[in-house]
């Protein structure tokens, strides 16, 4: 994130007179944002300092602070479960296959859009393409379980059709990924466009003329000119999506998921909720939850770093 | 002049070929699944189910929509998702606005500090069981706050508040208001909020729409099938009906519902999925427009 230009009390000289004047004076913008410093101190920051009960075991009566101190027992009975590697593997898997399939798509998609003048027909590839965007998780999964059924499933129907087998996406693990990942290019390649094409809108029409005058095709014209334009865009949308590759869309898994297909579809948080939430296992699931997020951490700050050194373009 | 016109090569005409028959491909994949649905909806079950149906309806027959509008589970849910997105909408702009509004003024003595105080958050995050527990602690379990409270602001909504503040704005209103002695409270009311409604609209848009659609919250913080959002009914419609062979056990009536229409159990399912995502298809096209210029604003500040 930029920094913004320095308010003016941050400039020496100003006194502090003249800043408890400008204290006064605006009392009641303080009161604006009180509810809001509230909300953040209740909901994130209580929240952070009950972090806590990853190293202890938590009693609700002994609330955060009271209960007693277990060092690091939760994490070692992570690392050493039987199930450790598997939830590492899948959520891993989901979230590197999700990102080389799905990072590339918006791109290529609104390279091409951008390749065509405003007309009825590229707006209504975009009215409908951005559409699944405001579809709610539940009925996607809906959708996802009703289409892929082996029975009454369409998807089926046509393979059928085809002269092959029905295929059993969603009991047979080994589609689990495949499914979850291009419902979500589905639903979000549309979407995900929008950042590009404003980021192609910015390009300057007299490069793209100077370039037909030196005889440049249009296949030349994204090469040199549209993709240097993005990148810095998707270097930063990189960054963010590498720094969040261990927390994927979740909630979509646990909808999708079922006892079937669970060896393929357990993920670190899905994992998270069953064991504090079903099971009331709140410290231990609060200690993997930390293991996550330190993960993801230190995953944002390695990836900032090496785009800081190769690119110049970073997050901070 | 068109320049691409006169110095197009033949390579262009084939490459301009290959974007047109990329773009219908998508067009025809996005498409495709939401016009099935409809038709599904409509269709007569043994059509959709055996895949004679598969693009045009079938025999039409609005039976799945009766039982739909029939079902009382599915009313309520109804009910609660509009007063929860209205309520949690209303909320959610009384905590942005002032907040973004103060946050945008350059003697807002503190805002580094209190932009810090925010922004820290994206980063270090109790995660979910502590913020479970502080929810728990509160007793807002199984009340109408627990839909509310713990979304009560989007930190992204509040710069992307804050930036169209400082954009239109005119600078030296403020001052001009003080000196005509108005208060900032004053000022803002009067002035700032008449000046915003675009930004009011996005906002309503954005959280409006995460309200409606979401079940998350929903599902780890109420209990009582009575407060049930309508998502969470469709998650029983939709999710757990197909996996009740399996070992979720269904709660409530929702399982025996849909059992009792075994026969017509296809066309309502796609039926609900059209019902309740019916208010967003109504606000779509104000949706794209406001919210591609929402993800515009995001987009050019940070």
């Amino acid at each position: 994130m930029k920094q913004q230009a320095p308010p003016i009390s941050g400039v020496p000289g100003v006194t502090s007179k003249k800043k408890n004047r400008k204290i006064i004076q605006n009392w009641q913008l303080y009161l604006f944002i009180l509810p809001t410093v509230l909300y953040f101190i209740i909901f994130k920051y209580i929240p952070m300092y009950g972090i806590q009960i990853a190293f202890k075991d938590y009693v609700p009566s002994l609330g955060f602070g009271g209960s007693e101190w277990v060092g690091f027992d939760h994490f070692i009975r992570f690392f050493d479960s039987y199930y450790f590697w598997d939830l590492i593997k899948n959520t891993l898997g989901i979230s590197i296959y999700e990102l080389v399939v799905g990072f590339p798509l918006p791109i290529i998609l609104a390279l091409l859009l951008n390749e065509i003048k405003d007309s009825a027909y590229k707006r209504t590839v975009q009215t409908v393409t951005y559409a699944p965007h405001f579809i709610s998780v539940v009925v996607i999964a809906g959708m996802i379980i009703a289409f892929l059924s082996p029975t009454t499933g369409i998807l089926n129907s046509f393979i059928e059709l085809l002269g092959f087998e029905p295929i059993p996406f969603m009991t047979d693990p080994k589609w689990f990924k495949t499914v979850y990942v291009f419902s979500g290019v589905w639903q979000s390649t549309g979407w995900g466009t929008i950042i590009y094409l404003s980021a192609l809108s910015g390009v300057d029409p007299q490069q793209h003329e100077a370039a037909i005058i030196d005889g440049a095709t249009r296949l030349q014209r994204i090469f040199y000119i549209n993709i240097p334009t993005i990148i810095p865009t998707m270097t930063i949308l990189l960054i963010m999506n590498l720094g969040n590759i261990m927390a994927m869309g979740f909630e979509k898994i646990l909808l999708l998921q079922n006892p079937l297909n669970k060896s393929a579809s357990n993920v670190i948080a899905t994992f998270v909720y069953e064991a504090g939430l079903l099971d009331a296992q709140y410290s231990f699931a609060a200690a993997i939850g930390l293991f996550n997020a330190v993960i993801n951490a230190a995953l944002l700050i390695t990836v900032n770093h090496i785009a800081k050194k190769t690119s110049e373009t970073s997050l901070w | 002049m068109d320049l691409n016109k006169i110095n197009e090569t033949k390579a262009d005409k084939v490459f301009m070929g290959f974007v047109y028959v990329a773009l219908t491909f998508a067009l025809l994949v996005v498409l495709y699944p939401l016009i099935y649905i409809i038709s599904a909806s409509i269709s007569d079950p043994s059509a959709v189910n055996s895949g004679e149906m598969w693009l045009w309806p079938k025999d039409i027959t609005f039976e799945g929509y009766r039982i739909i509008l029939q079902n009382e589970a599915i009313w309520r849910g109804y009910m609660m998702t509009i007063f929860y997105t209205v309520f949690g909408t209303f909320i959610n702009l009384v905590f942005t606005l002032p907040t973004a509004y103060a946050l945008s003024r350059k003697d807002f003595y503190g805002r580094r500090f209190f932009t810090f105080m925010f922004v820290l958050t994206m980063f270090i995050d109790g995660g979910l069981i502590p913020t479970y527990l502080v929810v728990r602690n509160l007793g807002l379990i199984d009340t109408v706050w627990a839909m509310v409270l713990p979304n009560a602001v989007a930190l992204w909504n509040i710069i992307i508040t804050r930036v169209f503040f400082q954009s239109t704005i005119p600078r030296g209103l403020e001052e001009a208001a003080t000196i005509d002695g108005a208060s900032n409270f004053k000022l803002f009311v009067k002035i700032i909020i008449p000046l915003s409604a675009p930004i009011i609209a996005v906002m309503a848009l954005f959280y409006g729409v995460g309200h409606w659609n979401s079940y998350f919250n929903a599902l780890i913080y109420l209990a009582d099938r009575s407060l049930y959002p309508l998502q969470l009914v469709l998650r029983e419609i939709l999710v757990l009906q197909e996996m009740s062979s399996n070992s979720v056990s269904m709660t409530g009536g929702m399982a025996e519902f849909i059992h009792s229409q075994q026969q017509l159990a296809a066309i309502i399912k796609y039926g609900v999925m059209i019902v309740s995502t019916l208010p967003i298809i109504i606000v779509y096209p104000f949706l794209q427009k406001y919210f591609v210029k929402g993800v515009m604003i995001g987009s050019i500040k940070e």
